[in-house]
């Protein structure tokens, strides 16, 4: 067997940390009443987890060999 | 302007629109020149996964479940993440295989197993069924909306009305026609559509827009941002539950984490998906960018969910209409009719692109997987003779793509009504997911077999149509509510939607909880119920092991054949003028002129199996050049003689090891040997030219004394006397240097004759004391004994163990001091051997000398100045003769202090014997 890359390690990371912010328990400490700008907390934290979820495997992805 | 005739005019248009860029993609690549071959058209290929249901649905499903719906989009994120892994590996195996579709890979990684992409096939089709049926609602139902403009009214329910004028028949019947048209013009070897996945592309984009637009319009034209729209939201008790919707009554935090792991599956298992990610990958490294790119566009067309579900609910009274519709219903209610126009155009983008690939991709396996190896197999059809079947699988595919959406219409009729958008979608998302272990599980784990996945899938198969679909009937009417409510037979515990009493969850999360347990479980327990046949073990090798392998896979076939035969085959499903290129190529490729000159053998063979294997698939491939090539499978016995042959390889080689070791070994010895003997050669020339030195010097003095006696025959008789003496004493000294020289080499060469007996070495000694007796007294040396009254008897030769005695004796004698020399005779015995010492009081040896005294003419002291006092083979002699006898001979001496000669013999056997007995009594 190869030996895994640092992408590979980068990328099975990044994996991990989506399914943790997608996830109960830390959606449910943004499942509270309050709001940013007028909207809901929740929204705003799932699109920006999503949004650097994204960003970071744009630059894993992307990155030099 | 959104009269009838406008709206299919615009729709024809943009369909018009969809072949110009099809067609110019597809002339591109014929050019080389592939358009496709890019990752970002891929990325938005893959967004075929955003179908009419993310178009209309999710906002329907936002609008009851607030984030509800995310879980769907989230979860292939993840999934595109691990894609390098999974994904690329998938590619890799289909490239190699020239796979064509879901179907074929997994039938392909079982034995290429034919009951396997039979069964998926079936579950393929019945599981996407109820998503088709969807499409065609959504855009049904938006072109009678979008029709009734400016009124916003909700069209018919389904089935109120006949068929012949029912929107949704002809919508069916269109995309149909709209499939064939894309997908089914031509037969090509690797099954790729470029034309198709540029038109999806373009459609990917066409919808994002679409929906961008609106929910830019939404909420900042209509409403005041979206803080506003939420705001407002937030003042309505209705909808202020939708603020914090996880954890409550609109869905649980294991409904999100299962609809995830669902999605998760979806996104790769889904026929269409499959067909865009890994049949239609035109290169690996596209999945790289893919897996950030198609996320972002998810992203991006869920960004105004939210906003346009809220600003639905609080512009429409509630009821007035279904929020399935607010993308298109709330520009119309704002009289924006180009806006409207180009959402209904972009909903239809999203459920074309689906229906084409879905279908493209279904009817491949129909064809390839179901319908072929059924006409193959049935003789009567004699299609094994046929000479061209190339438009025989274009018919059937074009019929299957008209069933299906047949099918998908009466699904519609049937059940279309009972459920929103989105669950609609996650039934077929729930099927997709039962191929999930069967892929997975055998590309990564070798020992996965038929039994198993056949096991796994027809085990999560029907639980998904229990739990699933025959709630979907029972629904609208088909099977009678008292199924659902109280179980079948009034059995509460197997209600289809509380399976065993599994009771507060949703249905699809039900649903999941339960086939994945059947599928895993039989999977894995019919994989490990019994061994894996040959072929199987050599198709999961080929998957399980891709990254390590280079080349074309190896092939089974091991029989000859003839390369016409194979070329005719070939030309019966591609057609022969293809068949001709394809060969022709191939020749050239393997340096031969013609097709002709071809040798049949398994490269051949391998290479025409690859070439129909992309247009029949795995299975049927295998089927039909079985028909002309031998094949000899690879048997229990045949795989045990390979291994047998390997082992006996391992052990001759092993023995081969031991040999070299062995000879190595000899090698050692022999080199000792000829070591030992190069100094045996040595010494014999030592001891030839010592010999010679102490044979003159004895002569020497003879001829000297002989000469004076001869040339002087006056001389006084009194000298002459004494000369003559010394003439007889050297003499003397020269027999008996020659006798013991004679004696050496006889025990040396082993030719001495030992004559072995029982003795009493306590008589010996005193016998020897006697003898010697008179010599100490002249030299006036006093000798005493301290024996011991009685030892053992010993095995020796009389004669030589006295010739040892007087040696040591007249030893002892010579180098003590004349009158205060004393010499000592010890005698000590027990039960293992008899000791005797030999002890004087004379001058000494120095301890670097004691070692050298025993070898041959080595005597202490300077032989030139002194006169040797003996021959200088006597301790050689002596220590010899003890070593015969299995003893030892030493000496412990200190200069000025006297030395100690003592030797010591075994006790014989017997007498150890008598000696252990009286020591018992």
């Amino acid at each position: 067997m190869r030996k895994p890359s640092l992408r590979a390690y980068r990328i099975v990371s990044l994996f991990l940390l989506g399914c943790l912010l997608f996830n109960y328990p830390v959606l449910a400490l943004f499942n509270v009443g309050a709001s940013a700008a007028g909207v809901p907390v929740l929204y705003v934290y799932i699109f920006i987890a999503w949004g650097a979820v994204i960003a970071l495997a744009a630059i894993v992805m992307e990155s030099g060999n | 302007m959104l009269q009838g005739w406008f709206i299919v005019t615009a729709s024809f248009a943009y369909i018009g629109l969809l072949f110009a860029v099809a067609w110019f993609a597809d002339r591109r690549a014929a050019m080389g020149r592939s358009v496709i071959s890019n990752a970002w058209v891929y990325s938005l290929s893959l967004a075929v996964y955003a179908t009419a249901w993310t178009f209309y649905g999710s906002v329907g499903r936002a609008a009851t479940d607030g984030v509800g719906f995310l879980p769907i989009y989230l979860g292939p994120t993840l999934t595109m993440l691990l894609g390098w892994f999974v994904l690329r590996k998938m590619v890799r195996i289909a490239r190699l295989n020239r796979t064509t579709s879901l179907a074929d890979f997994v039938a392909s990684r079982y034995g290429k197993s034919a009951l396997i992409g039979g069964l998926v096939t079936v579950i393929a089709v019945i599981g996407i069924l109820p998503y088709i049926s969807l499409q065609l609602k959504a855009v049904s139902t938006s072109f009678q909306i979008l029709l009734g403009y400016p009124e916003i009214a909700m069209p018919p329910r389904a089935g109120s009305m006949e068929v012949m004028q029912d929107t949704a028949f002809y919508v069916a019947l269109f995309m149909a026609l709209f499939a064939i048209a894309f997908g089914t013009r031509q037969l090509d070897a690797a099954e790729r559509h470029e034309g198709m996945v540029a038109a999806i592309a373009f459609e990917s984009l066409v919808k994002l827009v679409a929906f961008l637009a609106v929910g830019v319009y939404v909420a900042f034209f209509m409403y005041d941002g979206m803080g506003d729209i939420f705001a407002r939201a937030a003042g309505r008790p209705d909808l202020e539950v939708l603020m914090t919707p996880l954890g409550g009554a609109a869905g649980s935090y294991a409904s999100w984490v299962w609809l995830t792991v669902l999605s998760m599956f979806a996104i790769v298992f889904l026929p269409r998906q499959f067909q865009v990610a890994v049949i239609e990958n035109t290169d690996e490294r596209h999945l790289r960018r893919a897996a950030w790119i198609f996320p972002l566009y998810m992203l991006a067309i869920n960004l105004f969910v939210l906003p346009i579900a809220f600003g639905g609910a609080l512009h429409f009274s509630p009821g007035q209409v279904d929020a399935d519709t607010f993308v298109l219903t709330l520009p119309m209610s704002q009289r924006a009719e180009g806006l409207a126009l180009f959402v209904f155009i972009g909903g239809l983008s999203a459920a074309t692109g689906m229906v084409i690939v879905e279908t493209i991709a279904l009817s491949t396996m129909v064809c390839n997987d179901l319908v072929m190896p059924l006409l193959l197999r049935i003789r009567a059809f004699r299609l094994t003779e046929q000479r061209d079947l190339s438009s025989l699988l274009l018919d059937i595919r074009r019929a299957a793509i008209i069933t299906l959406l047949m099918g998908g219409y009466f699904y519609y009729l049937l059940a279309g009504e009972a459920y929103a958008l989105v669950s609609i979608g996650l039934v077929s998302f729930a099927a997709a997911a039962q191929f999930a272990p069967a892929v997975i599980g055998g590309l990564y784990w070798r020992g996965a077999t038929r039994t198993g996945a056949l096991a796994g899938l027809l085990a999560g198969f029907s639980v998904w149509t229990y739990t699933l679909l025959l709630p979907a009937f029972a629904k609208s009417g088909w099977l009678g509510a008292e199924f659902l409510e109280r179980g079948p037979f009034g059995i509460e515990l197997l209600r289809p939607t509380q399976l065993f009493g599994l009771a507060g969850l949703d249905q699809i999360t039900h649903a999941m909880i339960w086939s994945m347990i059947a599928n895993v479980g039989a999977y894995i327990v019919g994989s490990v119920i019994r061994r894996q046949s040959a072929a199987e073990h050599a198709q999961a090798t080929l998957f399980v092991d891709v990254f390590q392998q280079t080349g074309e896979p190896g092939s089974s076939w091991r029989g000859a054949t003839s390369a016409s035969a194979l070329q005719t085959l070939v030309g019966r499903f591609l057609g022969p003028a293809r068949a001709v290129e394809l060969f022709t190529a191939y020749a050239r490729l393997r340096g031969v002129k013609s097709v002709d000159e071809l040798e049949g053998d398994r490269d051949l063979v391998r290479f025409a199996e690859l070439q129909l294997a992309g247009t029949i698939g795995a299975a049927s491939a295998r089927t039909m050049v079985a028909t002309v090539a031998q094949e000899e499978p690879l048997g229990l016995e045949e795989v045990m003689t390979i291994i047998d042959e390997a082992s006996q390889v391992i052990a001759y080689s092993h023995r081969l090891e031991e040999q070299q070791q062995e000879l190595e070994a000899a090698t050692r010895e022999l080199k000792a040997a000829n070591e030992r003997l190069k100094e045996l050669d040595r010494l014999k020339d030592d001891f030839i030219s010592t010999v010679t030195h102490e044979l003159r010097t004895p002569l020497t003095s003879i001829r000297a004394f002989s000469e004076i006696l001869h040339d002087n025959p006056d001389l006084d008789p009194a000298e002459r006397q004494r000369f003559l003496a010394l003439v007889i004493r050297e003499s003397e000294r020269l027999t008996r240097l020659i006798n013991q020289v004679l004696d050496l080499a006889k025990i040396e060469s082993g030719l001495a004759e030992w004559r072995t007996a029982e003795l009493d070495v306590r008589e010996i000694v005193l016998e020897a004391m006697n003898a010697t007796s008179a010599i100490f007294k002249s030299r006036g040396v006093a000798l005493e004994a301290r024996l011991a009254p009685s030892v053992p008897l010993v095995m020796a030769d009389r004669d030589r163990l006295m010739q040892v005695l007087l040696n040591l004796l007249s030893n002892a004698s010579k180098f003590c001091t004349p009158g205060t020399g004393r010499v000592e005779v010890r005698l000590a015995g027990d039960a293992a051997t008899v000791r005797v010492d030999v002890k004087d009081n004379g001058v000494g040896i120095a301890r670097e000398d004691q070692a050298l005294i025993f070898e041959k003419f080595r005597q202490v002291g300077d032989t030139l100045t002194e006169k040797p006092a003996g021959t200088g083979l006597g301790l050689a002699i002596c220590r010899r003769i003890v070593g015969h006898f299995g003893g030892r001979l030493w000496v412990q001496s200190e200069p000025g202090q006297g030395s100690v000669f003592s030797f010591d013999l075994p006790v014989s056997a017997e007498a150890a014997g008598a000696g252990r007995l009286s020591a018992s009594a």
